[in-house]
């Protein structure tokens, strides 16, 4: 298992060497540069700013002293924040992307895999299309329309909750960006959760669990949901992955310092670095919950073995 | 042995139109099929049936709330009689409503123009504009005009804009945009994966590591780089987006003719010497459609919540066009104050999603040959 895991990892750093290298390409591909304004930057300064920033070099120069910054951990400045590093951007707005998207997750499974079950035991009763009809909406409505009506209903109409703002982690102005990030996972987990588990019910070792006498109770959580786990588990890696890294929608709509923004605001204004960085750290975080998926696959089956 | 009269073969029905059937018996996939016929229909007639066209600037009547009741409103009118009498540099004197018309009377240290009433036609509240009176001074007159009626069944947005012709003019760019962009994708998506799916061995390989490749980047990095490139244009616009959702249906196709080329009837064909061109339209065509058609329905709701998605964040279409995604976000903006601009386009735009689902659902239901 070990080993396994070793040589995933090592694996792991050409997957992330040609996203690394696919990325930087493509954006310095496309037209306009970080200090292309509108109203036009004095030729000189901007010049001054190419050079600082090694702009001026040609682009295999750049891409290697890139490449070598990353291997040591050096992210670069931020452009178009020029007080900030991109570690730093990071090292102040994951924390807070994740404690969102992480809480989101862990409900969306949790309530989620519930729904799922329900559904599942009482296939084709009302309880089983009230959960259809959750998941069919939680899937269908986008997010960018759940959360101004959230903000509607919630917030201006009953004031339970404030429109929006990160406001320290308060409990309160988390409810909203928890919520909206929530609904369509569960709406996704309950459903994979109702087929895999009607799936997993009618399976030989559950007749043999049933026909043993075991208790409702132990035949569905001990012996019929470990059987289903297998689809949600699967995919619970990317969407983790997705999560954790912010959306920029939510956190738009909300006010939420994240880091969801940073990916479409870095592109428009060309700030390479930025850019970069999000899609290195949207990389690493996928790679690293694939490679968690595929331990659970083993932990969950035994049959899956990794040699 | 005797000579058994076989009954006469009951007509063979063909997979669509067994399809048809048991599409026709889903309740919920054909009442979305007509409910989205209706949606089209009023998408791309309704607008020439508006009284308003979706450029059309009404400044007296901006952010109006929705009514079935003609405007202008009683306390609309004070206000824009107000205004056009501060425009022309006159005092008002007063003014009262009679018979259906307004009039008004205003006062000035110089001698009035009777050109005056220009400015209360050029109102959008008023049209008609006379002169009643004038007093032999020429510093007192008072002027009548009718009233303009306007409907705004569904309010106006920021710039006094008709949000029913606007809603439904988005509707038309939402709906060709889902339309012209999964066709985009599947084109490619079925090109492509046809091919590495046939041509098999090292070309497949290749092939869909390309394709493992393009999906392990991050799909939203991918979808800003060709709006990047190619700029905020609306045919582009929708090629960029089909160009990036092809990627499921090539790794549909390549693994449908993947299993297709096992077929005994494909390789009975094949040792019976039909040509590669006659397996393809007799064998393969027909079972590939399925599936295609499939993901195509899947895809058009996809393809409209991208395309809004991306107009959302202000990088899909430009003003003064319109889509559902631009509509819900200057929605999203002016929820305190004017509701209506939020609840209208969401309202047209989740329930087609919504239809699009139940469709494609359906569809699956009806084609999918395991359910049988």
């Amino acid at each position: 298992m070990l080993r396994y895991v070793l040589r995933r990892f090592l694996t792991a750093i050409p997957t992330l060497f040609v996203i690394v290298t696919i990325s930087f390409f493509l954006m310095r591909l496309a037209p306009g540069g970080p200090f292309n304004q509108e109203k036009g930057l004095n030729p000189v300064i901007k010049a001054n700013l190419e050079r600082v920033f090694h702009l001026d070099q040609p682009l295999w120069q750049q891409y290697l002293l890139y490449l070598n910054n990353l291997l040591h951990g050096n992210f670069g400045p931020s452009y178009n924040l020029p007080d900030f590093t991109v570690a730093e951007l990071f090292a102040d707005g994951l924390p807070i992307s994740i404690q969102l998207g992480g809480s989101a997750l862990v409900l969306a499974l949790v309530l989620g895999g519930m729904l799922g079950i329900v559904a599942a035991l009482y296939q084709n009763k009302p309880a089983d299309y009230a959960v259809i009809a959750t998941a069919t909406a939680g899937s269908t409505i986008p997010t960018f329309v759940i959360a101004p009506l959230f903000q509607l209903f919630f917030a201006l109409t009953l004031k339970w909750v404030p429109v929006g703002g990160w406001g320290d982690g308060a409990f309160v102005n988390k409810i909203g960006p928890v919520l909206t990030l929530m609904l369509p996972q569960l709406a996704i987990v309950a459903r994979l959760m109702r087929g895999s588990m009607i799936e997993s019910l009618r399976s030989h070792h559950i007749r043999t669990a049933r026909a043993l006498g075991l208790s409702e109770y132990s035949v569905v959580i001990k012996h019929a949901l470990r059987g289903a786990l297998l689809p949600i588990i699967s995919y619970a890696g990317p969407a983790a992955a997705a999560l954790l890294t912010g959306s920029i929608i939510v956190e738009s709509i909300f006010a939420i310092p994240g880091v969801g923004r940073y990916f479409v605001e870095a592109a428009l204004n060309r700030d390479y670095t930025l850019v970069m960085g999000t899609v290195v750290v949207i990389a690493i975080f996928t790679i690293v919950f694939n490679l968690i998926v595929d331990i659970l696959y083993a932990v969950v089956d035994p049959r899956v073995r990794y040699d | 042995m005797t000579d058994v009269t076989l009954p006469s073969a009951a007509k063979g029905r063909s997979l669509w139109a067994d399809a048809w059937n048991r599409l026709k018996a889903n309740k919920a996939a054909m009442v979305s099929l007509w409910y989205l016929l209706f949606m089209g229909i009023v998408c791309i007639v309704g607008p020439w049936f508006t009284p308003h066209d979706f450029t059309t600037i009404y400044q007296d009547y901006t952010r109006v709330p929705p009514s079935l009741s003609a405007y202008p409103k009683a306390d609309a009118i004070d206000l824009a009689v107000k205004d056009a009498v501060q425009r022309s540099r006159l005092e008002l004197a007063g003014w009262e409503e009679k018979d259906g018309k307004v009039y008004i009377t205003v006062t000035s240290a110089k001698p009035i123009d009777p050109r005056v009433t220009r400015y209360i036609d050029r109102s959008d509240v008023f049209e008609g504009a006379q002169v009643v009176e004038t007093s032999d001074d020429k510093l007192k007159m008072t002027m009548s005009a009718d009233f303009k009626h306007e409907y705004f069944f569904f309010g106006t947005d920021n710039n006094g804009r008709d949000l029913l012709t606007r809603t439904l003019i988005a509707g038309r760019v939402s709906l060709a945009i889902g339309l012209l962009a999964g066709l985009v994708a599947v084109v490619i998506g079925v090109l492509y994966g046809a091919v590495a799916g046939f041509s098999g061995g090292k070309t497949d390989e290749v092939m869909m590591r390309i394709v493992d490749i393009l999906y392990s980047l991050p799909f939203i990095f991918f979808v800003i780089m060709l709006v990047v490139f190619f700029g905020r244009n609306f045919v582009l616009m929708f090629l960029a987006v089909g160009a990036v959702l092809w990627l499921d249906m090539a790794r549909i196709v390549r693994g449908q003719a993947l299993s297709l080329k096992r077929q005994e009837y494909v390789q009975a064909a094949e040792a019976l010497g039909v040509s590669p061109g006659g397996i393809l339209l007799r064998h393969v065509v027909p079972n590939l459609l399925g599936p295609v058609v499939i993901y195509m329905t899947l895809l058009v709701p996809q393809v409209i919540i991208l395309e809004s998605f991306l107009s959302f964040l202000g990088l899909g279409v430009q003003e003064p066009m319109s889509s559902w995604g631009v509509l819900i976000s200057q929605g999203a903006k002016n929820i305190p104050s004017a509701t209506w601009l939020l609840i209208f386009p969401s309202f047209f735009l989740t329930t087609t999603l919504f239809a699009l689902n139940f469709i494609g659902d359906g569809l699956r239901d009806a084609l999918d040959p395991k359910d049988r």
